[in-house]
C-alpha cells in the first residue's frame, strides 16, 4: 500500500537495526509517548530486535487509559438515561467504570453506539431529533479538532439535541509531570507524531531545554519508529539534547493551523485529572462558556458518583513508565482483556493490552 | 446503497401487502399465500413440493450435519445479501467436514414491516446460491415477530452433506510439519459489511467474498483424498481466531508468515483507516487446508484452478513447538503471538 509499505520495508528495517546496534555504546532508556507507537513496537516485535542496551518504556499516551473513572461513570449514567444515545469511540466502551463498563450498560439496554467521528453523531442528531445525542469526547490533541468541529457544526445547524462529554488531555503537561518525578528513568522521548501533526512542535522546545532531554517526533510504522530510536540514540551518544522532526511527511513545524483554530474557538485549557496519575495543572480542555449549551455536564443533571478504582491495578506506574506490564503480579492472570482490572489492559493503545496480545510467552 | 442485481426470470408475484404483517405468521390464509406464491414458487424442487411436515431424503454412506443462524446487519451489502450468506454458510460448514452438500432446511424469523420486495430479493439470492452450491432446500419454516423484536429478517439453515469417499478430516490427523494453505484474500466480507453500516459508511468498491466452497474442496479431496488432513473456514473472528482454535484443540503450535497472507490492498487500506486488524475481520468465502508438506504444492495448484481460490497461498506450517499458540513472523522480521480476540474487535481512538 502506497505511503505505508515503504515504511514497512524489511531491508530498510534491517539497515536501521544494524545502524542502531553500531552506534550504541551505553545503556539508554527511551520512552515512546503514544499508545499507538507502543502497539506498533510490540506488534512488530521491535524491542527484541534492538540491542540489549536499549530499553523501551511506554508512555501515558493512551487516551482510554487516562480517562478518569468518574467520567466513565458519567457516560454510563447518560447512556442509561431515557432518550439519550451515548456515542463513543470504539475502545472506550469496554473500560471498567466504578460498577460496570459502557459495553455492559449497552447489554443492559442502554443505547450506546460506536462511531468513528463526532461529526457522525451530529448527523444522527439531525436525523433523529426526538433523541438526545451525547458524544463522549475523549482523547489527546488528536481528537480535539474533530470534537471542536462537531460543536461548531451543531451550533451552525441550531441543534438542541447534541452535546459532548469532554475528557480532553494534553501531552506536554503529562511529559513535564513524568520528568519532574524524581524516580523517572527516561533518557529520551519519542514524541507522538499525530499529536504534533495537529499542534506543531514548538511547545516541546521548553521541555527539551529545561530538562536537557532529546526528543524526536516519531511516526508509527516500523521504519518511522526505528528512525526515531536511531536519532534519539545518536543524540544521547553525543551528549546532545535537541528537538528533531524526522516525521516531516506528516508533521509541520507550525502544526495544522486550521485545526488549532477550531480548538481555540471551542475549548479552553483547564486542569485535568488523569486516571492512575492524578490531577495535572493545565493539562486538559473544557468547552468555553460560549458553547455551554453543548456541554453535556451542564445540560444534564449528572449526580456525583462515589468513584471506585481497583486498588490492585498499577496503571499509574505503567503510564508513567515506572513499571513494565509484565511486572504486574496480575498481568495475564487476574487481569486480562476480557476481565480487566484497569484501563491499560483494555484499550487498543494500552501498554498492558499490547503485551498481552502480542508478547505473551513469545 | 446499491443492491446487488440478483434477478430470477419470474417477476415478484402480487401480494396483498407490501410489507410483512403479523398475519403472515398466523398460519392462516396470509401465511399460505406467502408460501405458495412466494417461497415455494422460488425454491421449487421435488422434495419441497411434497409439502410434508418434513423431507424424506435419499442419502448414501456417512453424512455430515450442520446448522447456522444469520443475523447480519445490514441485510443487503456489497456483494450479496443475508439469503446468499445463509446458504453459503451452511454449505461451507458441510464442505469443511469433507462432505458434498446435498440438502438444506431454511427457517425465517421475519420482523413485522419487512418489505415484501426485500424478502423476494433475499429469496432470489437463496435460490441462486443453492443452485450454485448444488443443494436443494427441502424443508423450512416462517415465523413473524412484532416490530422491534427482530432486525428485519433472521435466517437459520441446517444442512446435510454426504461425506466424500476419500475424506478423512479430523483435528487429530494434523502433524507437526504440515503446511497451512489459505484459499485467498482475507477480511473482505467484514470490511464490505462495515462500509455500509449506519454511522460508518465509507466509499469503497470492496465486495463481500460470500460464496460456496464445495467445488474447490471436492477437487482437493478427489485428487489428494486423505492427505487433506484438516479443513476449516475462518468466518467470524477471522483467520486469527480459527488458527488459534486449531492450535488449542490440536495441542500443536502454528507458525505463519505475515507477508504470505493474501490481503487486497483496498481492504488493507480500509483496515488501516478503521483501526482494525484484518486477521480478526470476518470472511465468508475462504478456507484453510492443512496438508502434509509433500502435497502442499499440488494442493495449491488445485485450488488456484478455481476462481474463488485464485489467490491461494501457503501461509505457514504446523509446529511441535509452542503448543496451543499461533506465532506470526512480521514483515519487520520480529515474531509475535497472534492471540484470540477477547469479545468484539473495537476500533481505536486515534
Amino acid at each position: 500500500m502506497k505511503y505505508l509499505s515503504e515504511y514497512r520495508d524489511p531491508e530498510l528495517i534491517q539497515a536501521y537495526l544494524s545502524e542502531i546496534a553500531r552506534i550504541t555504546t551505553r545503556p539508554w532508556t527511551l520512552m515512546e509517548i503514544c499508545g499507538g507507537q507502543t502497539h506498533s513496537l510490540i506488534k512488530n516485535g521491535i524491542p527484541e530486535l534492538l540491542p540489549e542496551k536499549i530499553r523501551m518504556i511506554h508512555g501515558p499516551g493512551c487516551p482510554v487509559c487516562v480517562t478518569p473513572v468518574s467520567l466513565i461513570d458519567q457516560a454510563i449514567f447518560l447512556a442509561e438515561s431515557k432518550g439519550v444515545v451515548l456515542c463513543s469511540f470504539g475502545d472506550m466502551i469496554r473500560v471498567p467504570g466504578s460498577l460496570n463498563s459502557l459495553l455492559e450498560a449497552k447489554s443492559g439496554g442502554a443505547d450506546v453506539r460506536i462511531l468513528y467521528s463526532p461529526l457522525e453523531a451530529v448527523s444522527l442528531a439531525q436525523k433523529y431529533p426526538e433523541k438526545e445525542f451525547v458524544f463522549f469526547a475523549v482523547g489527546f490533541e488528536t481528537t480535539a479538532p474533530a470534537n471542536a468541529l462537531s460543536v461548531i457544526r451543531a451550533q451552525q445547524l441550531g441543534l438542541k439535541n447534541f452535546s459532548i462529554l469532554t475528557s480532553h488531555v494534553l501531552v506536554p503537561p503529562a511529559m513535564e509531570a513524568i520528568l519532574s518525578d524524581p524516580l523517572h528513568s527516561v533518557d529520551a522521548f519519542l514524541a507522538a507524531g499525530h499529536v504534533c501533526a495537529i499542534m506543531g512542535i514548538s511547545e516541546y522546545l521548553p521541555l527539551v531545554e529545561k530538562y536537557h532531554i532529546p526528543m524526536v517526533v516519531t511516526g508509527f510504522e516500523p521504519v518511522d519508529l526505528l528512525q526515531g530510536i536511531l536519532m534519539a540514540v545518536r543524540q544521547l551518544e553525543k551528549g546532545e539534547a535537541k528537538l528533531e522532526n524526522p516525521y516531516a511527511r506528516v508533521v509541520l513545524k507550525e502544526g495544522n493551523q486550521r485545526a488549532i483554530q477550531a480548538i481555540k474557538q471551542v475549548f479552553e485549557v483547564s486542569d485535568r485529572e488523569w486516571r492512575g496519575i492524578g490531577e495535572i495543572p493545565n493539562s486538559g480542555y473544557e468547552l468555553k462558556a460560549d458553547f455551554a449549551d453543548f456541554d453535556a455536564r451542564k445540560k444534564f443533571d449528572i449526580p456525583p458518583t462515589v468513584v471506585k478504582e481497583n486498588s490492585e491495578c498499577m496503571a499509574g506506574e505503567i503510564l508513567k513508565g515506572l513499571k513494565n506490564p509484565v511486572q504486574c503480579p496480575h498481568f495475564g492472570t487476574r487481569c486480562t482483556p476480557e476481565s480487566p482490572l484497569g484501563a491499560p489492559m483494555v484499550s487498543a493503545e494500552g501498554a498492558c493490552a499490547a503485551y498481552f496480545h502480542f508478547h505473551q510467552h513469545a | 446503497m446499491n443492491k446487488p442485481s440478483i434477478h430470477l426470470n419470474c417477476p415478484m408475484p402480487k401480494f396483498d401487502f407490501d410489507i410483512i404483517t403479523p398475519g403472515h405468521g398466523s398460519g392462516g390464509l396470509l401465511t399460505h399465500r406467502l408460501l405458495e406464491s412466494g417461497v415455494f414458487s422460488i425454491l421449487k424442487n421435488e422434495f419441497l413440493d411434497q409439502q410434508h411436515d418434513g423431507a424424506i431424503l435419499p442419502v448414501s454412506g456417512k453424512v455430515a450435519f450442520s446448522t447456522d443462524s444469520f443475523v447480519v446487519s445490514p441485510i443487503f451489502f456489497p456483494g450479496g445479501n443475508i439469503g446468499e450468506l445463509a446458504v453459503n454458510g451452511t454449505v461451507n460448514d458441510l464442505s469443511m467436514c469433507g462432505a458434498i452438500p446435498r440438502y438444506l432446511s431454511l427457517s425465517f424469523i421475519l420482523e413485522e414491516g419487512l418489505r415484501m420486495e426485500d424478502l423476494w430479493e433475499i429469496l432470489a439470492g437463496i435460490r441462486l446460491a443453492a443452485d450454485k452450491a448444488g443443494v436443494q432446500i427441502v424443508t423450512g419454516d416462517t415465523k413473524v415477530v412484532e416490530k422491534g423484536k427482530g432486525d428485519q429478517i433472521f435466517i437459520n439453515t441446517s444442512g446435510i452433506g454426504e461425506i466424500h469417499p476419500h475424506a478423512d478430516i479430523h483435528l487429530n490427523r494434523i502433524q507437526p510439519g504440515d503446511k497451512i494453505i489459505l484459499s485467498g484474500e482475507i477480511a473482505t466480507h467484514g470490511i464490505a459489511i462495515l462500509s455500509v453500516r449506519e454511522g460508518l459508511e465509507f466509499e469503497t468498491d470492496i465486495l463481500s467474498d460470500t460464496t460456496s466452497l464445495h467445488l474447490p474442496v471436492k477437487h482437493l479431496l478427489d485428487e489428494l483424498g486423505e492427505n487433506v488432513r484438516f479443513l476449516r473456514d475462518p468466518t467470524r473472528g477471522g483467520l486469527a481466531t480459527t488458527l488459534n482454535e486449531i492450535a488449542q484443540k490440536s495441542g500443536l503450535g502454528i507458525d505463519i508468515r505475515q507477508p504470505a497472507i493474501p490481503l487486497d490492498s483496498r481492504v488493507e487500506a480500509a483496515c488501516e483507516m478503521l483501526g482494525l486488524d484484518p486477521m480478526y475481520v470476518a470472511n465468508e468465502g475462504k478456507f484453510i487446508a492443512i496438508v502434509p508438506t509433500p502435497f502442499a504444492e499440488k494442493a495449491l495448484a488445485i485450488l488456484q484452478k478455481h476462481d474463488e481460490c485464485r489467490k491461494a497461498a501457503i501461509i505457514g506450517e504446523v509446529s511441535g513447538d509452542h503448543p496451543g499458540q499461533v506465532i506470526m513472523k512480521s514483515i519487520s522480521g520480529g515474531r509475535r503471538v497472534v492471540s484470540m480476540l477477547p469479545g468484539e474487535q473495537l476500533p481505536r481512538i486515534c
